[in-house]
């Protein structure tokens, strides 16, 4: 099995189905760079041969950010909002939905599991 | 949807005017402002502005990171103190 951008190994599937395996790179992505490689989008990653898979590798780490590189990108884009006190920052802080999103109810994604909360009710009369 | 580029960053007239003059003498005070929809620009930076939240203005100093936010992303309109605890609830 080729080894990609190294922890990323993608399987007997198609090769632009095995390359959206990688952090960063999605069905329109993937589609793109074998356009751009002229390599058949159709082959399986076992078949592909060595010097395709070094263009694939080195053509992706030089023209997109994947894997390390994007997840880095993203933290820092979070951490800056996150320094400049802006609103958005401030839900990031809280673990609240950032794009007002209500929260009354649902908001599990970001908010987790449920807390409840006893005997709600009878407090509330 | 996004903001036509063609028109350009929206910043209110007056504030702009406020801002090119305190940059033409090169002065500092604070700007006094309910324009909370006003893109910040580049030319903001350094400055100190009020921005108002509804119920008070807060002050808010402009730095690097800042340009292309609004000014209202920086003063928030909503309390929270958190939910009621037991105590407090009775």
């Amino acid at each position: 099995m080729p080894r990609l951008l190294g922890v990323d190994i993608p399987n007997e599937k198609r090769i632009e189905i095995a390359l959206t395996y990688i952090y960063g790179v999605g069905p329109a992505t993937a589609q793109k760079v074998l356009k751009d490689l002229g390599i058949n989008p159709a082959v399986r990653a076992k078949d592909l041969k060595d010097d395709e898979v070094a263009n694939l590798a080195s053509h992706l780490e030089k023209n997109y950010p994947v894997e390390g590189a994007l997840r880095r990108l993203t933290m820092q884009n979070i951490s800056r909002l996150k320094e400049i006190y802006c609103y958005r920052g401030l839900r990031h802080r809280r673990g609240l939905p950032v794009r007002g999103q209500r929260t009354r109810s649902n908001a599990r994604g970001r908010k987790g599991p449920r807390k409840t909360v006893a005997n709600k009710k009878i407090l509330r009369k | 949807m996004s903001r036509s580029i063609k028109k350009g960053p929206f910043v209110h007239p007056k504030l702009l005017k406020k801002v090119e003059a305190q940059n033409q003498k090169g002065s500092r005070d604070p700007i006094q402002t309910w324009s909370r929809a006003s893109v910040i620009l580049p030319d903001f930076v350094g400055h100190t502005f009020n921005v108002h939240n509804g119920r008070v203005f807060l002050k808010v100093y402009v730095t690097e990171d800042m340009v292309g936010h609004r000014l209202g992303e920086f003063s928030p309109t909503r309390t929270f103190r958190g939910h009621a605890s037991k105590k407090d609830g009775k």
